[in-house]
């Protein structure tokens, strides 16, 4: 049975077209389309409801031995209000799922994964954790709005009781906040390439949050915006999407994700086997379609000239048409040698080959 | 939803235009435009091409997904609308003035509905 966050009824009241994902009820898109969601992120704001993703809570005076242990990423210097991006592999150097770590306290982090992996994660921090910590599942207490584009700060501006509420940085949050009376997390991170923020509030506020960051935001053109868009925004920016780009076998580094791979700390699950793989012999790349034609996931990559019948090189990992650039992009795993931007390539696109051409990620990177 | 009265209608969302010519002119109905939502490609067949009812003849792509057309006839490819290839989203705003192309030398045709049945169809698709 597919779960429902607690804004479902307001997105059916929206007219969102409701989709499965990950386990979960919600709109892929609204009536304003895709392409509108999509340019209202990249040039005003957009409201997403996030709340499928996972909370996990970790306590206790071995928290930061653990994090260090089972991530790649090292935690060692964070400082109380950061964020930080990380992968978490098994012992082969696979994936497990690509996760954010908040450091709330001194031994307190608070751990938000993919709706997907949530159960799958859980398990293994708790099969894998050592000493004297505590792994709390909190993901049913929690909603999670995300206010993503260059107005963001504006409108969450009105709503927050003070400018102090507000963090500053880039991949900071300020924790037990009131938005209007709500309790919530606020944290400057986002999945949309732009400025944003993503709000952690208790489920049953979700729809009050909701309502009052849309009034908050409906003379600076904020909208309602679904999982497609979300979609399109983070390829546009190249950013990873588990289970497309990396999944249980596929490292990190092969991912390109090897700067949050800290080979020079001490052990870790699955350092050994990265170490062992050595330099990937696969890269991950952009492609753009130069021919006619989308390019989509799981589609085969094959050299210029080639037919069917030769042996593809490479596999897109997600492809859609990115409504900003107007143009087919997508990402692949590659062969190094044949991964260098100007590279042409051709996809097999339901039998039909379109000509690619390999660059440079990301595709979109906002002005600062 | 728009079902103009002159057209014919195939089970798979295509609308059929007798032209009175010997040619018949296909596109897609307002139905399936809304549900196929905003349309950022369209693949045509070419001119000469044999299409067969009720099989796969071109595709649309919106920004998420892939989906086949259907021929409604059996034919021949006649014309093709190539100012969509620039504009494949006028199918969602004019989707039946955006015809995809126009047949010839028609053999068959797969059973069409009138304006009435096909209303009929989509109602119950939608429940």
């Amino acid at each position: 049975m597919s779960k429902k966050t607690p804004l479902y009824e307001t997105h059916v009241k929206l007219g969102g077209k409701i989709v499965e994902f990950g386990g979960w009820l919600l709109p892929v898109q609204y009536p304003t389309g895709i392409p509108a969601e999509h340019m209202a992120v990249r040039t005003k704001c957009g409201l997403f409801d996030v709340s499928h993703m996972g909370e996990i809570v970790l306590t206790g005076p071995d928290s930061l031995g653990v994090l260090n242990h089972m991530m790649t990423n090292d935690f060692t210097d964070m400082k109380i209000g950061q964020a930080r991006y990380s992968p978490m592999c098994n012992e082969a150097g696979g994936t497990v799922d690509d996760l954010i770590v908040y450091k709330r306290g001194g031994n307190d982090y608070f751990i938000v994964v993919n709706a997907a992996n949530k159960d799958k994660d859980y398990r293994w921090m708790c099969n894998h954790k050592f000493g004297d910590v505590e792994l709390v599942d909190a993901s049913d207490e929690y909603a999670q709005l995300a206010l993503q584009g260059p107005l963001a700060e504006d409108i969450l501006s009105k709503v927050v009781s003070g400018e102090s509420d507000i963090p500053t940085a880039n991949y900071s949050a300020e924790f037990d906040r009131e938005i209007q009376g709500i309790p919530c997390i606020i944290s400057r991170t986002g999945y949309t390439g732009e400025d944003g923020f993503e709000i952690y509030c208790p489920a049953d506020s979700a729809v009050a949050m909701w309502d009052l960051l849309m009034e908050a935001g409906k003379d600076e053109g904020l909208i309602p915006c679904g999982l497609g868009a979300r979609d399109t925004l983070r390829l546009e920016a190249a950013m990873p999407l588990y289970g497309h780009e990396m999944n249980d076998s596929i490292s990190p580094k092969e991912a390109g994700l090897g700067i949050f791979v800290k080979m020079d700390k001490p052990d870790f699950i699955g350092k050994a086997a990265i170490a062992y793989r050595g330099v990937p012999t696969v890269k991950r790349a952009g492609l753009k379609v130069i021919g006619r034609g989308i390019i989509r996931e799981e589609q085969e990559i094959y050299k210029e000239g080639a037919s069917v019948s030769d042996e593809p090189v490479g596999v897109t990992t997600s492809g859609t048409f990115c409504p900003y650039f107007r143009e087919s992009l997508a990402m692949a795993r590659l062969p190094r040698d044949l991964a260098e931007p100007g590279t042409k390539l051709e996809v097999n696109v339901r039998g039909r080959m379109v000509p690619v051409e390999v660059v440079k990620l990301p595709f979109y990177r906002r002005a600062k | 939803m728009n079902t103009p009265e002159n057209l014919k209608y195939s089970k798979t969302h295509e609308w059929v235009k007798d032209m009175g010519d010997g040619k018949f002119e296909i596109g897609l109905t307002d139905y399936a435009q809304s549900e196929l939502s905003d349309l950022v490609f369209v693949n045509l067949p070419e001119i000469g091409d044999d299409v067969t009812a009720d099989e796969v003849c071109a595709d649309v792509e919106s920004v998420k997904a892939a989906s086949d057309v259907y021929s409604p006839v059996t034919g021949k490819v006649a014309e093709v609308n190539e100012e969509l290839i620039d504009a494949p989203q006028s199918i969602n705003s004019d989707p039946y003035s955006a015809w995809l192309f126009r047949a010839e030398d028609v053999t068959d045709t797969e059973e069409l509905m009138d304006a009435a049945a096909y209303n009929e169809l989509v109602a119950k698709e939608k429940q």
